[in-house]
């Protein structure tokens, strides 16, 4: 029978972060290293927010099989609900902002029913409140901008933690997971598995950690860091929890992989799918107030376009379209890459023709290298 | 012309850090039924890739002679054109395209792009002819049931001018009759001058069919002989490499009290007009029930509307240790103690992509976490636990379930109903296409569970299985139970009698 290659298997594991790496490398060398310094790849995460935020739940409602369409029309949506409540309603910012992810959350609960509940495709379902929503967006800003928002509103996406707040975040996050990683290991020995040897743990802690301190040490450079980022950062590692280590997460790749077997093993499809929407609903809500924080408006063009490049941060970052498969992490190397692209082009001043074309070509070329090194020794 | 028209010489097939083939000789001689058999594993499937087509020349080392000719396939494409046709296990037809369209599909005849519906039509009924398939040709391919599909399948085959047909566990689907139909078939096809290479698991099969015999273990040719050369025995002896005594460990088991109980289970599904009519049966704790009948007699429907998987209508009551119980889903009747292990391994039993661990825990998750967080420790230590005791044969546990063989695979599923710790063990056909060592090994492993208490129904359309290790047998036949037999007083006869409606 034949054995995958272990190490090949490992090597595509870090494939996109590789590309990403490389990506980065060419840009500062075509930018003269404007790139790489803090200031821009301070905006560069700034900049991945959006999608980035989208893009891991995208990852779990792909790992089932299904998609969402509507993520830039719902975006959009909640974004302008809330601007429309705080500025021409005169809402207090905490009550629009609530009201609008309740909102996003209601969205989910419409998706989940129609997909889940009544069998309807979620590419159709989806595809309908894209137009659906997009209309509402309409509706809501009547076709005019809604501006400014208040102080608050606009913090989420535009204010940054001051240097010093951020250092002790950035302490405490190498804290936490230096925790979190001995924490690990002594369950494990407590159970009498073999461990990686001890130096050699610590130094994967290290490297690790020292990537964290470096993060933060150029976000602390430049301004300190932002809230959005640090929101999606957060979503990050809770996300990546429910997917790895919970009975929920752990379900929707059973479901992704093998329906049938999952229904049979006692997995309760539909249930985990409408909960999966809700929740995803809930994350696109958040995405859309940080867009509209950052932007201090809603527009009516917000978030158009914004489900495909969600859907190719996620395929680059190795989900895949046949379920199953698919990490938190690999989103969001996929939406740096995507948002890597759109910032060093800019830089460059590459012509917005050549961007569209480039970014497609990289979409390609990232999925091929994927499929090329899954199967077939 | 040499009396041989295919020899493959040397053939030698590596993957990373495994060596599939070694060395392997295979000569096939002109209008012969040649078997090939040996364990999951054996290089079996490899081989026939090889020959094929789907591992391109220079991916192996190794001659391929068909017609004192070297061939060096770059593509199946290419094997197909020198005459070698391969019907997979798993059938490779368009289940919404017509029988003819079906047939003639990837050899089309047309001009100019422009299908020729009539000619396509004769040349599709000359080759359904041959294979004895007398059916509307203008149906789709799904009104037809497996067996007819698998005539399909070899018929496409002959309309490509196929002279090395290869069948890789074509019975493996198929009900006794539709076996037996189809091995007439083949007779009649080397009568017709046609080579057909035979892979199977069932031995019984192999020795009514075959003229000669190669025997494959762990990627060699062990040797080939003349089927007269041979018995039952001494093929396992060659296969597996040592003396099986008894390939159905027979342990006397004590029933005990009526853990499980059907009654008036009715289940209707107008979408495959199948009816479950009335069923109703007692099953003891530690004790074996089989369930024998022919392919389609509704035996699975009945195990899978228990889950709540099939029927749209059921109607009925179950009784748990004397207890009604009336599950809503698969989750509910897995938390009443009921577990189901499908015919269908790939479809229903495994993810696929996972590993070994996430399959075994995928039915226990609940089991294992507190507050919805699973503790992975917990389940790999239950992973290894039941990977050790079923003795599953893999690198470890983190190998993905779709890189192993058959009998591994099965195992994966049986582990993940043991984590379960069911009160009732159902086996929809728990050996099907899985080799003779890993069959003997689930068997002890049911007799082991029937030891600590369990109750066990096994669904088996293999007769030599049924009467080997179970303890009663109730025969179906559409949708009914027509008899019930002790072990003692059973017979293929009898079983067969019931099966075929017989009261």
């Amino acid at each position: 029978m034949a054995m995958k290659g272990y190490s090949l298997e490992h090597i595509r594991k870090y494939t996109m972060l590789i590309a990403l790496v490389a990506i980065w490398l060419l840009f500062t060398v075509f930018t003269d290293g404007v790139f790489i310094s803090p200031r821009n790849l301070s905006n560069l995460f700034v900049q991945t927010v959006a999608v980035g935020i989208i893009a891991i739940g995208m990852t779990l409602v792909i790992i089932t099989r299904n998609i969402d369409l509507s993520v830039g029309s719902v975006a959009a949506f909640v974004g302008a609900l809330a601007a429309f409540l705080q500025v021409k309603m005169g809402w207090p910012t905490s009550f629009a902002i609530a009201v609008a992810l309740v909102g996003g959350l209601g969205i989910g609960f419409w998706h989940g029913f129609w997909i889940a509940y009544r069998m309807v495709p979620a590419f159709i379902v989806t595809l309908a409140s894209m137009m659906i929503f997009r209309g509402a967006v309409l509706g809501i800003t009547e076709g005019t901008t809604i501006a400014p928002l208040s102080q608050a509103f606009r913090a989420i996406g535009q204010r940054y933690l001051s240097p010093h707040l951020s250092i002790v975040v950035g302490a405490l996050a190498v804290i936490a997971y230096a925790f979190a990683h001995f924490y690990k290991r002594k369950r494990r020995t407590g159970y009498g598995f073999k461990v990686t040897p001890l130096p050699l743990d610590i130094l994967k802690a290290l490297l690790i950690s020292l990537v964290i301190a470096s993060f933060f040490g150029i976000m602390v450079h430049n301004r300190g860091i932002s809230y959005a980022v640090l929101l999606m950062l957060l979503l990050a590692v809770i996300f990546n929890f429910i997917s790895q280590q919970t009975v929920f997460g752990r379900q929707l790749y059973a479901i992704g992989g093998n329906p049938d077997a999952a229904e049979l093993s006692g997995v309760n499809i539909k249930k985990r799918i409408m909960t999966l929407f809700v929740v995803f609903g809930g994350i696109t809500a958040v995405s859309g107030l940080v867009l509209t924080a950052r932007l201090n408006a809603a527009t009516t063009s917000a978030g158009q376009g914004m489900e495909l490049d969600v859907i190719a941060a996620t395929v680059i970052g190795g989900t895949s379209l046949m379920g199953g498969e698919g990490t938190i992490f690999g989103a969001l190397v996929g939406a740096l890459i995507m948002a890597s692209l759109d910032n060093g082009m800019s830089l460059m001043n590459t012509n917005i023709t050549y961007q569209y074309i480039i970014k497609g070509m990289i979409l390609l070329l990232a999925v091929w290298v994927d499929i090329a090194t899954r199967k077939k020794a | 012309m040499s009396e041989y028209i295919l020899e493959m010489t040397g053939i030698t097939k590596e993957f990373p850090g495994v060596r599939a083939l070694d060395n392997v000789t295979f000569s096939v001689k002109r209008g012969e039924i040649h078997a090939l058999v040996g364990e999951n594993g054996a290089g079996k499937s490899t081989l026939m890739k090889v020959l094929s087509g789907v591992y391109p020349a220079g991916t192996y080392d190794g001659k391929i002679i068909i017609d004192e000719e070297e061939k060096r396939f770059k593509s199946i494409k290419e094997s197909e054109r020198a005459g070698v046709a391969i019907i997979y296990q798993e059938l490779a037809l368009v289940k919404q395209l017509s029988i003819t369209e079906n047939i003639c599909l990837g050899d089309e005849i047309a001009a100019n792009g422009v299908i020729d519906w009539d000619e396509s039509f004769v040349k599709a009924g000359k080759v359904l002819k041959q294979v004895g398939l007398y059916v509307n040709q203008s149906f789709p391919i799904s009104y037809l049931g497996v067996g007819e599909q698998q005539l399909v399948a070899i018929a496409k085959a002959l309309s490509k001018d196929a002279r090395i047909l290869v069948l890789d566990e074509p019975t493996a689907a198929l009900s006794g009759g539709e076996a037996e139909k189809l091995l007439e078939i083949l007779k009649k096809l080397r009568a017709d001058g046609v080579t057909c290479i035979y892979i199977s698991h069932r031995l019984k099969e192999v020795f009514e069919i075959a003229d000669r015999i190669t025997i494959l273990r762990d990627g060699k040719t062990v040797a080939t002989r003349e089927r007269k050369e041979l018995d039952e025995n001494k093929l396992i002896s060659l296969m597996v490499g040592r003396e099986l005594t008894n390939v159905y460990p027979r342990k006397p088991h004590t029933a005990g009290d009526v853990v499980f109980e059907v009654k008036d289970w009715t289940v209707y599904d107008p979408d495959i007009n199948k009816t479950i009519a009335d069923v109703s049966f007692k099953l003891r704790k530690g004790e074996i029930l089989g369930m024998a009948g022919l392919v389609g007699a509704g035996r699975t429907e009945l195990a899978m509307s228990l889950f709540r998987f099939w029927g749209r209508h059921v109607s009925g009551r179950l009784f748990l240790e004397g207890k009604e119980i009336s599950p809503r889903d698969a989750g509910d009747a897995i938390g009443f103690g009921i577990s189901l292990a499908s015919e269908d391994r790939k479809r229903y039993g495994l993810v696929l992509a996972e590993d070994i661990k996430r399959n075994i825990s995928l039915a226990s998750l609940k089991k294992i976490a507190s507050h919805a967080v699973v503790n992975e420790n917990e389940e790999i230590k239950s992973a290894e636990k039941y990977s050790a005791e079923l003795r599953i044969k893999a690198p470890s546990i983190e190998q993905a379930a779709e890189n192993l063989s058959g009998g591994n695979q099965q195992k994966v599923v049986l582990a993940k109903w043991l984590m379960t710790t069911p009160k009732v063990l159902i086996l929809d056909e728990p050996t099907r296409g899985i080799d003779v060592g890993a069959k003997v090994e689930i068997y002890n492993i049911i007799n082991e569970l029937v030891d600590r208490g369990v109750g066990i129904i096994v669904i088996s359309s293999e007769l030599s299985e049924v009467l080997g290790i179970c303890d009663r047998i109730l025969v179906m036949h559409e949708g009914k139970f027509t008899g019930e037999l002790k072990v003692e007083e059973a017979t293929q006869e009898k079983i067969m009698y019931y099966a075929t409606g017989g009261k």
